[in-house]
């Protein structure tokens, strides 16, 4: 993988400072972490880069299970192993699972305050357009893809419109979609 | 709030595990393409939530900070209030959370190595530059989901856009996202938006 940025990558120091980054980046993901996790592994900790963080993502998000958690077990996992996907994991669940539950507790308290459901509907929608971004920032790795930017287009559109207004199931369109998407990238790398 | 306590002893825990053990490997792009399906079990059929309850669980864990798959948590948590109090409450929080995730995480785990020592096949390649726009696509349709939540544009435009607005700046600028989420909420606090 060649690295186009100026700035040279960085790797985690130790199952410590796993569990910290992942405390961090949890901690700021409001309405999911995904945008957060972009932003703080590529940008500022330059553990990897846009288009190495899309392959992992790629996997995370077709196996079973929360996207954020399978990143955060590949990442931990290919730098100290076991022991690194649990500390990551822990860092991205431990502190957020308290505030979480302390919410829960405070929430059955002052569900009924006209400003705390506002302020939900306000962060709610700030969330929305964070992900949208996300998606945006890292369309610009498709530069380099192997389809070419035409048919990753074309592939892009077909799936916003089949999952985000035709509400298909993720997983037939992941199959399907993806089937022929991994086709047509098996065609174009052909040695 | 139910005032009634469940009865729950071993098997229920057990079942409670079980389900949630089993939800894992479907829960294809996150726990919340379960969410039907932990429904149906909680609510409908064994009674151990309320409906109020599996809402509000949902919608704290996606306000709060922290991954969305804490709404589990909170599901375990209030079943277990429901069954006596703080300890069960806590009980319920490790059963669920470990059901939803450890069967996903074994799998996620192995594949990941076997990926990454395999990378240089055409296979894997051909994996990971097919998925790039799917997955890109995915991210914006998400957002788009959680916008038209929002209900009708031309009712509710403020906050269709609050949402373009957040984006663009994202996309476009440095500007830190805590910046951002501080002013949706007080916009909203205030009846803005």
């Amino acid at each position: 993988m060649k690295l186009t940025d100026l700035e040279p990558k960085q790797e985690p120091l130790s199952l410590f400072d796993l569990f910290v980054s992942f405390s961090v980046l949890a901690l700021q993901g409001f309405g999911g972490v995904l945008a957060v996790a972009q932003r703080e592994l590529v940008e500022h900790k330059r553990w990897m880069t846009n288009e190495e963080f899309l392959e992992e993502w790629s996997v995370a998000q077709i196996m079973p299970g929360p996207n954020i958690i399978n990143l955060c077990i590949t990442i931990g996992g290919r730098y100290f192993g076991v022991r690194g996907a649990l500390a990551s994991v822990a860092g991205l669940l431990t502190v957020p699972m308290l505030l979480v539950l302390g919410i829960a507790l405070l929430y059955a308290q002052y569900a009924s305050h006209p400003g705390v459901t506002g302020a939900l509907r306000g962060l709610g929608a700030v969330a929305a357009g964070l992900i949208v971004a996300t998606g945006l920032k890292l369309a610009a790795a498709l530069k380099k893809n192997a389809l070419g930017m035409g048919i990753c287009i074309v592939l892009s559109l077909l799936c916003f419109v089949a999952v985000a207004l035709l509400h298909w199931p993720l997983a037939y369109v992941l199959l399907g979609l993806g089937l022929v998407a991994c086709i047509l990238a098996y065609r174009k790398l052909a040695p | 709030m139910t005032n009634a306590v469940l009865q729950f002893g071993l098997s229920e825990w057990l079942q409670l595990f079980t389900h949630f053990l089993s939800l894992s490997l479907l829960s294809v792009g996150g726990a919340i393409s379960a969410a039907p399906d932990m429904h149906r079990f909680l609510v409908d059929k064994q009674g151990w939530l309320t409906d109020s309850q599996f809402t509000a669980s949902i919608a704290i864990a996606q306000a709060a900070p922290g991954p969305n798959v804490l709404f589990v948590a909170l599901m375990g948590w209030n079943v277990g209030l429901n069954a006596g109090g703080l300890g069960q409450a806590l009980l319920g929080v490790l059963v669920t959370m470990l059901g939803i995730l450890l069967p996903s995480s074994i799998l996620t785990y192995l594949t990941s190595r076997w990926s990454h020592e395999n990378r240089e096949l055409r296979a894997v390649r051909a994996f990971k530059q097919g998925m790039a726009p799917i997955v890109i696509a995915l991210l914006i349709a998400t957002g788009w989901i959680l916008a038209s939540a929002h209900g009708d544009p031309a009712r509710d435009w403020p906050l269709w856009l609050t949402t373009v607005v957040s984006a663009l700046l994202v996309w476009r600028t440095r500007l830190h996202m805590l910046w951002l989420l501080g002013i949706g909420g007080l916009l909203g606090w205030y009846g803005l938006v």
